[in-house]
């Protein structure tokens, strides 16, 4: 049977995130309820986290989460990773056994910072962890990267989300954002590799929806060097807001409007001097915009945006109390941990919910 | 003079219970195949000169009149077809080349109809055109790599770009190859439908600078009618460099069809053959062209984009490279079941490549060297509904050309006679009874009417597919599937097989 990557598996989900504004750090227990009441939106075939914050003590290392299915995989990753990074420390990714996981990869975790002459002419620190990111995934059978941003991490697997945090002991790591998501794959994705979040650098997206124009927008990103080994939406939104914010300095608000563009009726009611920026950057980034129904959290160390589809064909809802921002793709999944928000709403389709640190808050 | 051994292609068949004389055959048919006999006083017909473009048989008032193949069997032979051997009698009388009109009509594959379009079911829902906005505007020219904004402001502007409000525009086609009339009709066809129509190698006749907005004016290789107001009066200029029906081959607009106003516009003198040589005599390389492309960007101030058009050939995807390399904004492409208002047949029936097959591999080819945002793919090459529309632009085109289907619209009967001049629906044709045969107000309605038809189809297989945005389609071979092709032409095709 093939597995994600081979084949492009259309999902339905739950996704749900929480962020202290402060940037104060707060236990994965909440996350894990949040999701866990929405179990009914997964099948068991895909859960998993993202949690910003949780390592203090490397806040300017790089975070490598991999996972492999073979003792050569690990050999030859950590012969890539020793060449090119100094390592500071790397360790298995702590578990405790849970009935319904099974089969689960071998989870290794190092904290990493470039080796100055491992950069190629031009290149960022950036650039070369997303090299050696696509290298490890396409090259390296048996290894998958995870997640490589700083001072964040993610957890994920096949099996209910709950399962998943249960098993990655997440109650134990306090963060300042948590995203977590739960899949009802159509098919088995066959490899931990498959589930969601999906991540680059310190970009991480739980995603609801199967969009229409993957197609056109996985064709566009191989012009810009991505490769997009796994076939799923969530990738390619990940490689999207890579392009548009870290590659093309495109402020975030002009990245949002390019995903879920405004519509042509919408534009031409606009000022002239609007006018002319929304329709460049459709004509320009036209093959970037995700059609199809979507909900998408994207988490980052400056914050986390949550965005519907234009037509808002998926469920999001945002909720506020205090410090703390909530969204989730259900009310109810919100209200299990905060049961009584100072603010709930339903954001409109394209339209985005901003949350940043309030230090340091700038996404871009 | 020795026996001619043609014999008729097609049969006029006229039931004379329903004739009743009233000569409206007779009228109508610049081919002269119905005759008025005076002494019999009745109607007649000469099967020989009879082309089956229908006009009779449309016009009969009785419903009298029918057209059949000529029933003229030569003894079954697979290798030597009927046609096969006329050809070879009309070449043994006129020692000629076979001269025909319209696209390719041979039964080569057609890869359209190989494909097959994807819709949404339960993991995601369709969308309903008549619920939800539906977009197909379209932008052609060249798109900067990446966008400059600061403090929400636009650091650099868009290079020049066409707008479009359906993606499809009226192909090439110049005054002299087709009338005043029918040209008219397409450039009020395409003011209203917000698309553009394009001159041809004919010039810009007076009446029609005022669909300038609507206008690509083209540069061929005969330069005629070319002149500064002319190039700025379009929003966009095309250097023709070949044509699907005719790669290789020039123009020849015979002097019988150079009246007053076509010598005026092309600016020739009235009654002389208007040559358009086989290649650009100041174009014999890609560089050469690269001059042409920023001489036609330089005399309008670089305020309207330049496309080049060419006939799809086997080296297609490194040649649509080299001319986006060259400067170009937009490609046209034009397959070898394009029309033409005359072509040499062997050349029409034998040259060139589906235009299906050369988009996939330039729209790919592009892709891969990273410079397909540079440039706007619009190809032609018949087609012939909109399906095909919404398969071209899921291979990666960003819009086509449709000649023939407008000509059709406007009444063709694609008889293939285009050549002649005796069109008698007023289309190709200069004669002055013929031309007015077609109003330019009812045609433009027709030709509108078929683009927003076609809009409307658009925008339903869109909704079907779960898109409402023409862009998330543009080159979203996943919502294709081949059927019947072989592993070669779906990895050329760049699609997954029905099933998969």
């Amino acid at each position: 049977m093939l597995r994600e990557g081979q084949v492009r598996i259309p999902s339905g989900c739950a996704i749900s995130g929480i962020m202290n504004k402060r940037g104060e750090v707060f236990s994965g227990q909440d996350i894990i309820k949040s999701i866990a009441l929405m179990h009914d939106r997964s099948n068991g075939l895909g859960g998993g986290f993202a949690a910003y914050g949780i390592y203090p003590d490397f806040p300017e290392h790089y975070a490598f989460h991999l996972y492999y299915e073979e003792q050569a995989a690990k050999e030859k990753t950590e012969q890539r990773l020793n060449s090119l990074f100094h390592v500071a420390e790397s360790g298995k990714i702590p578990t405790r056994r849970v009935g319904s996981i099974h089969q689960a990869p071998l989870a290794w975790r190092y904290f990493v910072r470039p080796k100055p002459e491992s950069l190629l002419e031009d290149e960022s620190e950036d650039e070369l962890v997303v090299r050696t990111v696509m290298h490890i995934n396409s090259q390296i059978k048996g290894a998958f990267v995870v997640s490589s941003g700083k001072n964040m991490g993610a957890f994920k697997g096949v099996g209910f989300p709950e399962d998943m945090g249960e098993y990655f002991r997440l109650e134990e790591y306090k963060g300042n954002i948590w995203l977590a998501h739960g899949r009802f794959p159509t098919n088995t994705p066959g490899w931990w590799g498959g589930a969601h979040p999906f991540t680059l650098l310190d970009w991480s997206i739980v995603h609801n929806g199967e969009i229409s124009s993957y197609g056109a927008n996985k064709r566009y990103l191989e012009m810009f060097g991505y490769r997009l080994t796994m076939q799923t939406d969530t990738e390619a939104i990940t490689y999207a807001f890579d392009l548009l914010v870290r590659k093309h300095n495109v402020p975030l608000d002009i990245a949002i409007a390019t995903l879920a563009a405004p519509f042509w009726r919408d534009i031409e009611r606009m000022d002239p001097e609007r006018q002319k920026l929304f329709k460049t950057v459709r004509a320009v980034y036209g093959s970037l915009l995700l059609n199809g129904p979507f909900s998408i959290i994207l988490g980052s160390n400056q914050g986390i945006v949550a965005l519907n589809d234009r037509l808002k064909l998926r469920s999001l809802v945002a909720a506020s109390q205090g410090d703390f921002l909530y969204v989730a793709s259900e009310e109810s999944a919100i209200r299990e941990i905060c049961p009584s928000p100072e603010r709930v709403w339903a954001p409109r389709g394209g339209e985005p919910v901003i949350g940043l640190f309030e230090e340091g808050g700038n996404l871009v | 003079m020795t026996l001619s051994l043609s014999t008729p292609d097609f049969l006029i068949e006229r039931n004379r219970d329903r004739c009743i004389n009233c000569q409206v055959c007779v009228r109508q048919c610049a081919n002269e195949a119905h005759i008025w006999d005076e002494e019999e006083q009745r109607v007649k017909s000469d099967d020989a000169l009879c082309v089956d473009c229908q006009r009779c048989v449309t016009l009969c008032p009785t419903h009298a009149l029918t057209i059949r193949k000529y029933p003229l069997e030569f003894r079954e032979n697979a290798n030597w077809s009927a046609n096969a051997i006329k050809a070879i009698y009309k070449q043994a009388e006129s020692g000629g080349i076979l001269l025909t009109g319209m696209g390719n009509d041979q039964p080569y594959p057609i890869f359209w109809d190989h494909l097959l379009l994807n819709a949404s079911q339960v993991t995601n829902p369709s969308i309903d055109p008549l619920r939800e906005p539906m977009e197909l505007k379209t932008f052609l020219g060249r798109k900067p790599e990446k966008l400059m904004v600061q403090d929400g402001k636009l650091v650099e502007e868009m290079p020049p770009q066409l707008e479009l409000e359906v993606p499809i525009m009226f192909s090439a086609m110049s005054y002299g190859s087709i009338s005043l009339n029918a040209i008219k009709s397409l450039a009020a066809a395409a003011e209203k439908t917000g698309i553009m129509y394009n001159t041809g190698e004919g010039g810009l006749h007076k009446d029609l600078y005022k669909y300038g907005k609507n206008t690509i004016v083209q540069v061929a290789s005969g330069r005629f009618g070319v002149h500064p107001q002319y190039l700025e009066a379009g929003a966009a200029i095309e250097i023709k460099i070949g044509q699907g029906a005719k790669p290789g081959i020039g123009g020849h607009l015979p002097g019988e069809k150079v009246g007053l106003e076509v010598s005026q516009t092309r600016m020739i003198p009235e009654g002389t053959d208007a040559i358009s040589p086989a290649p650009h005599h100041d174009i014999y390389s890609i560089e050469d062209l690269r001059q042409l492309i920023y001489s036609l960007k330089e005399a309008t101030q670089y305020r309207k984009p330049v496309g080049v058009k060419i006939a799809a050939v086997h080296n297609i995807a490194a040649i649509a490279s080299g001319i986006a390399r060259a400067g170009a904004d937009i490609i046209a492409i034009d397959g070898f079941r394009g029309g033409t208002g005359a072509a040499p047949l062997r050349t029409r029936d034998n040259v060139g490549l589906p235009i299906e097959l050369a988009l996939a591999a330039v729209d790919s080819r592009l892709r891969e060297e990273g410079i397909r945002n540079q440039v706007s793919l619009v190809i032609g090459g018949s087609i012939r509904n909109s399906a095909d529309i919404v398969k071209a632009i899921a291979l990666g085109a960003d819009a086509v050309y449709i000649g023939t289907a407008a000509l059709i619209s406007l009444g063709c009967h694609l008889c293939q006679k285009c050549n002649t001049g005796k069109c008698n629906w007023g289309i190709a044709t200069q004669n002055p009874l013929l031309v007015k045969r077609l109003n330019p107000e009812i045609g433009a309605e027709r030709a509108a009417n078929l683009i927003s038809a076609w809009e409307h189809e658009i925008k339903e297989l869109l909704g079907g597919m779960g898109i409402n945005a023409i862009e998330s389609l543009r080159g979203n071979r996943l919502m294709l599937r081949g059927i019947g092709l072989s592993d070669r032409e779906l990895s050329i095709l760049g699609v997954m097989s029905a099933g998969e």
